[in-house]
This record gives C-alpha cells, sequence and structure tokens, in this order.
C-alpha cells in the first residue's frame, strides 16, 4: 500500500512535467516557429494599430458604412475576453423577443436602402446570435442584403462591393465540411482602404 | 438541409472507419508489448519512468491490485489538481497568470478536480476569466491525459479478463498506463495539435490583446496555449474548452475543416479500440458485430438531430422569421450555432459529442430544439456505450454485451457463453450492478436538485419556471453521472460579478452534488468492470458447440440494441418527457 502511493505520487509529478509543461511548451514552440501568425491570433494592424484578430468577430455598433457582425450574446456585445452562449431555449418567449428584436434592428438599419426587405427574408444568422458571441462570419445572403446599404452610404457601385464579398468568402473545408460565410472584418477593412484611396 | 450537409455526414462515417481500423490494429500491438513504429522514439522514456516510478512493468496484477492501482492514482491526480486551483496565485512567478485572476474557491475547485480526474470535464467557470494559464497547462491538461489513460487502461484490463485462459493476472496498471500516454495520447495530440494551429488555433502566451475596433471602441481578445489542450481534451473525450464557449470559439475551432478533423478526433480512439477488441480475442468479426451496432445507432441519432435543427425552433417561428434553406443561407435553427459549421457541421458535432464521453460543445445545446436537444439526452441515457469515452465506452458495452448474451441465453433456454466462457449468477450479478449506476445516480441527483430549492438556485432564469428548467437540471446531473460534460449552459454552480475570480462563489449545493455524483458514477462502473474482468480470467475455455449463441453476426447486432435501448434508454424515458419530449412536441412558447 506505502510502496503503491509512493509510485502514485512520483508518477503524477513525473507526468505533470512530461504532460503539462514539455507537451505544452514544444507545442508553442513549433506552433510559434512554423505558423506564428496564426499562434498569436492573426493580429491585423492599421497605420501600426491593432484593430482586431481575423478570425474574431467585432462590433461595428450599427454603423451604416460597415457591413454588421451577427448579434452575440456577451456583455458587451463581441466580447473576446469572456464569451458565451445566448442559452436561449427554443420554445421560450424570452428567445423569441430577442429574435424578434435583432430583426427590428436589422430591418430599421437596412429597409431604406432595401425597400423590399421584409422579415421573411431576413437570413436566420442575422436575427440568432452566434454561438461564441464573437463570430467572425456572416452569411451570403445577409452580406447581399448588407450589401444595398453600404454600397449606398459609401458611394460605391453594387458590383464592386459584390467583388470584395466574393473575395472575403471563404469556401467549404475540402468542399465539404462546414459552410461558406463571409468575413465581416477583413471585408470592412478592404472597404475602408477604398474610402482612403489606396 | 443540404447535400454538402448529409455528404459532410456520410464522409464523417467513412473516413473514421478508414481510420480506425489501422489504428486498431496499432493498439493492439501497443498492449501487448510488441514492436511497433514508435518504438525507437519513446522506449528510453518508457524505461527511464518505469525507473523513476519505481515499478516492475512486468510485475501482473489480479483485478484487486490493478483497481487499487487506478484507485490511488486518480486520488493523487485529485490532491495535485485541487492544490493547483486553489493556490493559482502562488505560481504567478512564472508568468503565466498575465491577467492576474485569483485562486478558485473551494467549491467549484473541487467540483472542477472531480471533473477532469474523472474525465468530465463539467465546467462552471468560464476559462478566460478564472484561469491562468499555468492552470489550464499544468493542471488540466495534465488531467485530460491522464483521465483518457485510466479510461483506456481499464477497457485494457477487461479484455485481458476475457481472452485469458488461466490465472487471475490482469496485466500491469503502470505498464498500461504508460503505455497509453507515450505510445497513443501524446502522437496523436501532437499531430492534431499542430493541425488545428495551421487552421489558425491560437498557441501563445500573450497578455490579452486590446484592440481598436474600426468604429473607434476596443475589444479585449484572450490568448493562451490553447492548441496543445485543445488536442488532448478532444481526443482523450475530455471535452473541457479552453474558452468558455469551447469549440464555438474560433481560436479552438476556426473552420469547417478543424471542425471536421476535431470529430474525427474525438472518435477515433473509441471507435479503434472496438476494432483492437476483435483482433484481441481473436476473432475480428466480434468487433465488427460491436461497430456496426454503435455505428447504426450513431447515425440514427445524427440523422434526426440535424432534421430537427434544420427545421427550425417555435421561437423562431412566431418571431417570423423563415427557416428554409435559401440562396446563401442553410436556414435552420442558427441560434447559438456558428456560421462556419452551419446545422449539419453543428447537429454532428452535438451527436460526435454526446455518444461519446467528450462534452465539447460548439454550439449550445441549450437553444437546440426540442427534438434535437432531445438527442444529447438519449445519447447520454445510453450510457455512453454508443462508441462512448476512450476506455469506458468499450468497457460499458462489453457489459451490455455479457446481459444480451444472458438475456439471450435465458431465450433459447441454454447456458449462456461468450468467447467459450460460461456467464454465470456471479458476472451477471456485476454486470447489472455496474450498468445501474449511472441511471441510478443521473436520477437520483436529478431528483434531489429539481426538488429541493438550494438546488433549483441554479436554474438559469429564462428557464425558471418551464420545461427548459427541469431540462436544465436533468441535463445537468446526467452530463456528469455520465461523465460527459457537455451542457445546457444556463445551469450553473459558480457567480462571477466580474472576470477573475475576486468576489466570485459556487454554488455550494450544485457544486457538491455534481462532483459526488462524477466520483460515485466514474469509479463504481471501473470497479465493476475491473470485477467482472477478475471473474472472466480465471474460467476455462469451452470450445463452441451446436448450442452457442453467435455473438458476431447481424442477430446479435438486433439483440444487443434492443438492450441497450430497453435498460439504458427506457430507464430515463419519464424524465425525457417532461422537458425535451414536452418541447419538441409543442409550438407553444412558455415564459
Amino acid at each position: 500500500m506505502r510502496r503503491e502511493i509512493l509510485t502514485s505520487a512520483i508518477a503524477i509529478v513525473v507526468l505533470t512535467v512530461l504532460l503539462g509543461v514539455i507537451f505544452p511548451l514544444v507545442v508553442t514552440g513549433i506552433s510559434q516557429v512554423a505558423f506564428p501568425g496564426n499562434a498569436n491570433g492573426q493580429k491585423v494592424y492599421v497605420h501600426g494599430r491593432l484593430v482586431g484578430s481575423k478570425i474574431i468577430g467585432q462590433n461595428f455598433a450599427g454603423n451604416p458604412r460597415y457591413f454588421q457582425s451577427r448579434p452575440s450574446a456577451t456583455v458587451p456585445p463581441n466580447n473576446a475576453a469572456a464569451t458565451t452562449f445566448s442559452n436561449l431555449g427554443p420554445n421560450s418567449v424570452i428567445t423569441k423577443k430577442a429574435i424578434a428584436a435583432n430583426i427590428a434592428a436589422y430591418l430599421k438599419l437596412n429597409r431604406p436602402y432595401d425597400p423590399g426587405l421584409t422579415v421573411a427574408k431576413v437570413p436566420v444568422d442575422a436575427a440568432d446570435t452566434s454561438a461564441s458571441g464573437i463570430d467572425p462570419q456572416i452569411s451570403v445572403a445577409n452580406a447581399d442584403i448588407q450589401t444595398h446599404r453600404v454600397a449606398k452610404v459609401r458611394g460605391l457601385s453594387l458590383s464592386r462591393v459584390d467583388g470584395l464579398i466574393s473575395k472575403y468568402t471563404s469556401v467549404r473545408g475540402l468542399d465539404f465540411s462546414g459552410e461558406p460565410g463571409v468575413n465581416v472584418l477583413e471585408l470592412n477593412l478592404a472597404l475602408d482602404r477604398i474610402g482612403s484611396g489606396r | 438541409m443540404t447535400f454538402s450537409g448529409w455528404l459532410t455526414i456520410v464522409l464523417f462515417a467513412v473516413i473514421l472507419t478508414a481510420l480506425a481500423i489501422p489504428l486498431g490494429r496499432y493498439m493492439a500491438a501497443v498492449y501487448a508489448g510488441e514492436r511497433t513504429i514508435l518504438d525507437p522514439i519513446f522506449r528510453v522514456p518508457e524505461r527511464l519512468l518505469y525507473k523513476v516510478m519505481r515499478v516492475d512493468p512486468q510485475r501482473e496484477q489480479d483485478w484487486k491490485a490493478y483497481a487499487k492501482s487506478v484507485i490511488i492514482f486518480s486520488v493523487a491526480g485529485f490532491l495535485l489538481l485541487y492544490l493547483i486551483l486553489r493556490t493559482q496565485t502562488l505560481w504567478d512567478f512564472t508568468g503565466l497568470n498575465p491577467q492576474h485572476f485569483h485562486s478558485g474557491t473551494w467549491n467549484v475547485s473541487f467540483n472542477t478536480a472531480t471533473s477532469f480526474i474523472t474525465n468530465t470535464n463539467w465546467q462552471y467557470y468560464g476559462g478566460e476569466t478564472t484561469l491562468s494559464y499555468f492552470s489550464q497547462m499544468v493542471g488540466l491538461t495534465v488531467q485530460n491525459f491522464l483521465s483518457a489513460g485510466v479510461g483506456i487502461v481499464v477497457a485494457v484490463a477487461l479484455i485481458r479478463g476475457i481472452v485469458g485462459r488461466s490465472g487471475k493476472s490482469l496485466g500491469n496498471f503502470w505498464f498500461d498506463i504508460v503505455r497509453t500516454v507515450l505510445w497513443v495520447l501524446v502522437p496523436i495530440s501532437f499531430v492534431v495539435a499542430i493541425v488545428l494551429v495551421w487552421q489558425g488555433s491560437i498557441d501563445n502566451f500573450s497578455h490579452y490583446l486590446v484592440a481598436h475596433t474600426l468604429t473607434g471602441g476596443s475589444q479585449q481578445i484572450a490568448q493562451g496555449p490553447v492548441a496543445s489542450q485543445e488536442a488532448i481534451k478532444l481526443l482523450g473525450t475530455n471535452g473541457g474548452g479552453f474558452f468558455n464557449t469551447n469549440s464555438a470559439h474560433p481560436f479552438e475551432n476556426p473552420t469547417g475543416f478543424s471542425n471536421f478533423v476535431e470529430m474525427l478526433t474525438v472518435l477515433i480512439i473509441p471507435a479503434a479500440l472496438v476494432f483492437m477488441y476483435g483482433r484481441v480475442v481473436g476473432n475480428r468479426r466480434q468487433g465488427y458485430a460491436i461497430y456496426g451496432t454503435m455505428m447504426l445507432m450513431f447515425l440514427g441519432a445524427v440523422v434526426v438531430a440535424y432534421i430537427a435543427e434544420a427545421h427550425g425552433s417555435p421561437a423562431q417561428h412566431a418571431a417570423g422569421l423563415h427557416t428554409a434553406v435559401i440562396h446563401g443561407s442553410t436556414g435552420g435553427n442558427l441560434e447559438g450555432k456558428e456560421q462556419r459549421f452551419g446545422i449539419a457541421g453543428s447537429a454532428l458535432f452535438d451527436v460526435v459529442t454526446t455518444v461519446t464521453s467528450c462534452g465539447a460543445v460548439n454550439s449550445a445545446i441549450e437553444s437546440f430544439t426540442g427534438i434535437g436537444g432531445a438527442v444529447p439526452m438519449a445519447n447520454l441515457s445510453a450510457s455512453e456505450v454508443i462508441f462512448g469515452g476512450v476506455g469506458t465506452g468499450l468497457y460499458s458495452i462489453l457489459l451490455y454485451v455479457l446481459l444480451a448474451v444472458f438475456i439471450g441465453g435465458l431465450m433459447v433456454g441454454r447456458t449462456p457463453e461468450y468467447l467459450g466462457k460460461k456467464i454465470e449468477g456471479r458476472e451477471i450479478k456485476l454486470v447489472a450492478l455496474g450498468l445501474l449506476i449511472t441511471p441510478l445516480s443521473a436520477l437520483f441527483a436529478t431528483a434531489l436538485a429539481t426538488a429541493s430549492p438550494a438546488g433549483r438556485a441554479s436554474i438559469s432564469s429564462n428557464a425558471a419556471g418551464g420545461p427548459q428548467g427541469f431540462s436544465e437540471s436533468f441535463y445537468a446531473y446526467l452530463s456528469q453521472a455520465n461523465n460527459n460534460g457537455s451542457a445546457f449552459a444556463g445551469y450553473t454552480g459558480y457567480i462571477q460579478p466580474k472576470a477573475g475570480n475576486l468576489g466570485a462563489h459556487g454554488i455550494t449545493f450544485a457544486d457538491l452534488l455534481g462532483g459526488f455524483t462524477m466520483l460515485f458514477a466514474r469509479y463504481a462502473p471501473i470497479l465493476f468492470a475491473l470485477a467482472v474482468a477478475g471473474s472472466l480470467a480465471g474460467k476455462k475455455i469451452s470450445p463452441p458447440g451446436l448450442g452457442t449463441m453467435r455473438t458476431d453476426n447481424g442477430t446479435f447486432v438486433v439483440l444487443l440494441i434492443g438492450v441497450v435501448v430497453l435498460v439504458g434508454a427506457l430507464t430515463f424515458f419519464p424524465a425525457l418527457l417532461l422537458g425535451p419530449v414536452v418541447q419538441g412536441l409543442t409550438p407553444h412558447l412558455y415564459t
């Protein structure tokens, strides 16, 4: 018994060093050398200032010049230091009200530029909160609707904005796994570059 | 539903099977001590480990000695992990607590420590707001490896009991655990971690970033050594996320492709163990029969979940949303789901992680539709035998196999035999006890939690007063009793006013009830499984005769599915009716 306890105590310490120190350090080391951009969060700088991470959604605060991210359940929205689900149930009045509020906000922002837009045409990703609260993407349908607004406010042609949307739309992994989505931050950054004449 | 959605599901099943067969062959060699391709790398560290630990890997252990090693090793793991969580600030000198989080409270630390040693990874805390990088690495990552290892070695020991021709030996625990870690868990985790970083997962020790957003706001972005923990979290069917939103977080699961890789990583060992089993018992068809049973039940669950989620929820429809597939959007219930995974990638991930004891989530299970949410509950109700956790799945289904053999034997009036060994009263008693532990603890704990005001304090305010509140509580204890760890995450055992543990407190009732549920439902079945192994190990093998019931054909697969559904799922049927089924059958909205 005593021997077994001693063995367990030694084993847990030795294996902790191996699995909790050496293993993570090796993985970190190789990641930092092989994929430094990814391993450090795909930071995006504009004029030397960190403006975000390519794969972390950010809040565009209803500003009509920018494509808007999906609704987020974090406090404040798109909080990437305290992510959370909405945990709203499928049969709850609270859920219905939350979705209805998201739809109303979406219509208010977009209908002036797209008079044909109705509740029935709102894509689900524009009304439902994302899982992470920092979903970097929106659906192509959602982006297409917002194109009317962004193009008008920025004085760009629809086709120019459509071109950017295609450019920042991811494809399915290996052509079958997952869904295509438009990276909102990259798209908005590209729009700003046009605006500043570069 | 879309064509590519169904294609993902089919390809997943095919690729999983194609990878699991060779891995099963490899693992059979690993536990037999035969030469393998990784020997040149790990032989030296292996011998070094035995030397430092002062064990003789050749020393044979009977079931009691083996069980003693399992338990004492787990206690040691618990103590170290609890200590690390409680003394988080002591380790600030390592520089691995850049956000200066305070140490955990006693009740939540107890729940977390039991949770990680039992391979449950139930989490009342949110990683990025409570845990230092030190605790994540040195505490949690280690138990991600070791709790997985313990599950696997128990399955290996049970197999040795089943095939053992004479004597009482089940092998040596230390040999098995060291080989599991070095030959299986470390190399696969390493490859998966690098693939995840390649796809966009992070792995660093930086301070949280502060970004100046395009609209003039600021955004704090959590960092950390994510990929190394993420890989073993999945491979070991642990499931405890680095971040609060687990595999939904873009840093844990960045792309549709990484999502596919993560799902494969979860199921690869449970699937390979079944093929390994067929090899070790000398009749691969025995493995195929069990694999067929698991795969059929798995695919059934996936189909139901995908259809239910693609249909959308009553709340969406009441708000006027159209949830059909349109150009540029897959529609469906996207509440609590990520765009890059879509409905199929979320439903499949959900089933993959709830049939196993993984419990990782890439979408909010609480926001699944009634029927979509009933699927994970039904998976858990089957007591983790549809693939199941690493090791736990195999030893649990083997107990079901023995029960099916017994029931089949009664039906045709023959002495039940399995692989030439007579199944007698003692084995069946142990099997029955082993199988009843999980339902017993899950239902008992749910009853306590819903009947007492202290238990109801954990129900989220949005769900109180309707079937959702019951579903939350039931799911919590079902998940903990199955050592799964996924959650209807509104249910809480930890209140934290702001990030960093300062001024935070646990909900003692939920923390302790959950902790003891996890411990009991983990170690009692392990003891019964090892006892069955010990009991079988000494039995003579008689050659199959005309009257022997075959356990490697389609008839037996049907019988086995029947027994699993009858014993496992029906035990929980009344409870399932009260929560998710009510929600799935009605368009009514509750306040």
